[in-house]
């Protein structure tokens, strides 16, 4: 059989790891907030004639438009984003691009408020605290009659902050790489995924409580990893199924809520790694009292010896 | 048992039937309902939310003052024809304005909203505050008395009578007449303004010309009846008469949010995610047929008998499809299976334990459903902010889609997993496919 738990130190590492390089990039790149978040204006024009990227950027600039931000979306039509337009400053906008570009279609236009934008972004703060605390609750609510239910209440906790930080790593990279901004659909996506990730790491602590009530005697670790290998199908084909969705989504719907797709689809695939490797590895650490001895700088990969 | 599971079997099929109908066509509805409904995003058009300022207005009076302003706006939408807008007070001072399917230019936009109240203002010396300021320089309000008290001259006191009218060189005029409390105003400001400039504005703008410039006639001779405003243009003299007359915004409303899409942009989006939805049911069903065999079909068909089961609710609750819904609704389904794989792993389990098919199906079952319950109930949690999140947020309508479409998907899925899968399942029971276990759990290895 597989052991899983054997090898926790390992994973932690990985986990370790990951985390460590998406924090550097977080503290390099930040994450840049959109429209939704911060205030300001996004216009997607279809131009009738080619247009090319530098020249649209340039013509911008020269009009004062410094923090703008031009990219072309999958389509071939371009996105300009900038501070809150006015309409006059709009009509006044659309003119000059008409005069150097030619004609173009208005395929989209949005506005926000930066006061709106701040509350979005308060609000959107308070909704991931308020599930991290409601998700706490019902798992150690869910595992009540197990001794000690709020262990299987932090470790999904701590896997679910697990799954967050990864995704906002890799999301702050591709943003530092490719420019891209966080919105509202990136804030819902990584609430799915805290929900996803909590998922999976209840239908493996369920196969732990019901192992634990069948043999009580038996050694934890043992049971846990017995209830991790009973489920890897299981976890496996599901996450499968689910990026099988995700992928099909990102690859046909493409720039619209590709920072929707792009979170979930990260975030599974943490989720699935933190509920298989992270959450029931806690747990084992917990029982053992192994943050002792962590803590008392017990060498690395001693325990990971099968 | 067996009998009972039929009786189950025919209202398995019975409800796919009804929930079939109601889906088809997509665009209408065969039981007395609409098509499917399109969000913004989905079908274009616009949607605004306004500011509405409140802070001159009493606390008792703001529910009043808002019911007023959504119903003057509503008056000023209908005639463009839209044929389901939404126009509605969010919280304390925000309106909503959605109005799907529209293209409308900057112009109307800007009229939707525009306070339609003309007042009126004298220079102010260097020493008073000014109330506005422009190229023609400072200017406050101008008062006079009523009953002892200080009023300021503005439209509210027009007889809603205005009118479009062109004097003998063919300028237009804006023709108005006072009220009685306006006439005695009028007389007053106007007798002791003879010769200077009486400035005319909307909100905190001079009211332009047709030339651009503010407008601001100067005083020939008192006014007390009625009077009249030159210098617009026909097109901006004749709505605002319209506004003048159907009634102005009780207060000043300021653009908050807005979302404009054009209809094409819509109408691609629907194509797209139709496809991806599609495209990842069919992937999935072929994984659960190949990896599960005989329970994986099984499995794919109360995929499509969900996918139409919650699309027919889709349609009847009704719930607003928009992108972020869609996407929603896709995901669940990679989740729907979910429930599906739970249970055919616990399935197989049982077999290799030396279970007959019976047993093994209905002990599987059994021992699966506390986790799918339990695990569920966090993608419940979650929706469940995420609802909230969208209804307290200003632009928050595709996270309430979300929420919705996702909610709806997995509590379906839990239904169809249990219910139509075992339903299906148990009719191979005592079939002489029963006895080929590899049909149902190919890498089995009994113990």
């Amino acid at each position: 059989m597989i052991n899983i738990t054997d090898k926790r130190f390992r994973f932690f590492l990985i986990s370790g790891v990951v985390i460590l390089i998406g924090i550097i990039s977080l503290a390099v790149f930040g994450l840049k907030a959109g429209i939704e978040l911060r205030g300001g204006s996004m216009l997607t024009l279809g131009f009738e004639q080619e247009v090319d990227l530098g020249e649209l950027r340039s013509e911008l600039a020269s009009l004062g438009y410094t923090s703008v931000i031009v990219q072309t979306t999958g389509e071939g039509d371009y996105l300009i984003r900038t501070t809150k337009l006015t309409t006059g400053e709009k009509t006044a906008l659309k003119e000059t691009l008409t005069a150097k570009f030619g004609s173009f279609a208005e395929r989209s236009f949005e506005d926000i408020d930066p006061i709106i934008a701040k509350q979005t972004a308060r609000t959107a703060a308070i909704a991931v605290a308020i599930a991290a605390i409601g998700i706490l609750l019902y798992v150690t609510w869910a595992f009540r009659r197990m001794p000690k239910p709020f262990r299987y209440g932090a470790c999904a906790i701590v896997a679910l902050v697990h799954d967050a930080l990864v995704a906002l790593g890799v999301f702050s990279i591709i943003g530092g790489i490719l420019g891209w901004e966080i919105n509202l659909m990136f804030i819902t996506g990584l609430l799915a995924v805290i929900g996803y990730s909590v998922n999976n790491t209840v239908v493996i602590f369920d196969r732990i409580r019901e192992n634990l009530l069948e043999s009580p005697s038996s050694d934890f670790d043992v049971i846990v990893n017995n209830s991790l290998v009973e489920t890897l199908t299981r976890s496996l084909n599901t996450s499968l199924t689910t990026i099988i969705v995700v992928l099909a989504l990102l690859l046909f719907v493409g720039a619209t809520i590709q920072n929707f797709t792009v979170v979930l689809l990260i975030g599974v695939i943490a989720g699935t790694f933190s509920s298989l490797f992270i959450a029931p590895s806690l747990l084992v650490v917990w029982e053992k009292g192994e943050w002792r001895r962590f803590i008392k700088r017990r060498p690395l990969g001693s325990s990971t010896n099968n | 048992m067996l009998r009972k599971n039929t009786l189950v079997l025919i209202a398995i099929f019975l409800t796919f039937v009804l929930a079939l109908l109601v889906v088809l066509p997509i665009d209408e509805g065969l039981l007395g309902k609409k098509g499917t409904l399109l969000g913004l995003d989905l079908q274009g058009g616009i949607h605004l939310v306004y500011k509405a300022d409140l802070s001159e207005i009493a606390s008792d009076d703001t529910a009043e003052i808002m019911d007023g302003a959504v119903a003057v706006i509503a008056n000023r939408i209908n005639p463009l024809g839209v044929t389901e807008p939404i126009i509605s007070k969010q919280g304390e001072d925000h309106i909503v304005v959605e109005l799907p399917g529209l293209s409308v230019t900057e112009k109307q936009k800007e009229r939707l909203g525009r306070t339609a109240l003309l007042e009126f203002g004298e220079q102010a010396t260097e020493e008073e505050e000014a109330r506005w300021e422009n190229e023609l320089g400072r200017w406050k309000p101008a008062t006079g008395t009523i009953n002892g008290q200080e009023q300021a001259l503005n439209s509210s006191y027009f007889k809603e009578n205005t009118y479009v009218d062109r004097d003998d060189f063919g300028r237009v005029l804006l023709v108005f007449e006072w009220d009685e409390e306006g006439s005695t105003l009028s007389e007053e400001i106007t007798s002791r303004m003879i010769g200077k400039r009486l400035g005319i504005f909307e909100g905190d703008a001079p009211l332009l010309g047709e030339d651009g410039l503010p407008t601001a006639p100067t005083v020939q001779g008192v006014i007390t009846d009625s009077g009249q405003i030159t210098g617009l243009s026909f097109n901006e003299a004749a709505e605002l008469s319209k506004q003048l007359n159907l009634g102005r915004l009780p207060v000043s409303l300021e653009i908050i949010y807005e979302l404009t899409i054009s209809p094409v942009l819509g109408a691609d989006f629907v194509d797209l995610s139709l496809k991806a939805g599609a495209i990842g049911i069919a992937l999935v069903m072929l994984f659960m047929s190949l990896y599960y065999r005989l329970p994986g079909l099984v499995a794919s068909l109360s995929l499509i008998f969900y996918g139409v089961l919650v699309m027919a609710l889709f349609k009847m609750i009704p719930v607003t499809l928009t992108l972020a819904g869609i996407g929603g609704f896709v995901l669940s389904i990679g989740m729907a299976v979910d429930a599906n794989v739970l249970i055919f792993e616990r399935i197989k389990e049982e077999l290799g334990a030396g279970r007959t098919l019976g047993a093994a199906i209905e002990v599987g079952f059994s021992r699966a459903w506390k986790a799918i319950r339990d695990s569920n109930i966090t993608t419940f949690i979650v929706c469940g902010i995420l609802y909230w999140v969208g209804s307290s947020i200003v632009a928050g309508a595709p996270v309430m889609g979300f929420a919705l479409t996702l909610f709806i998907g997995v509590a379906v899925s839990m239904f169809t997993a249990i219910l139509a899968t075992r339903t299906l399942l148990r009719l191979f029971v005592g079939t002489r496919l029963a006895q080929r276990t590899n049909l149902f759990s190919p890498y089995l290895r009994r113990k």
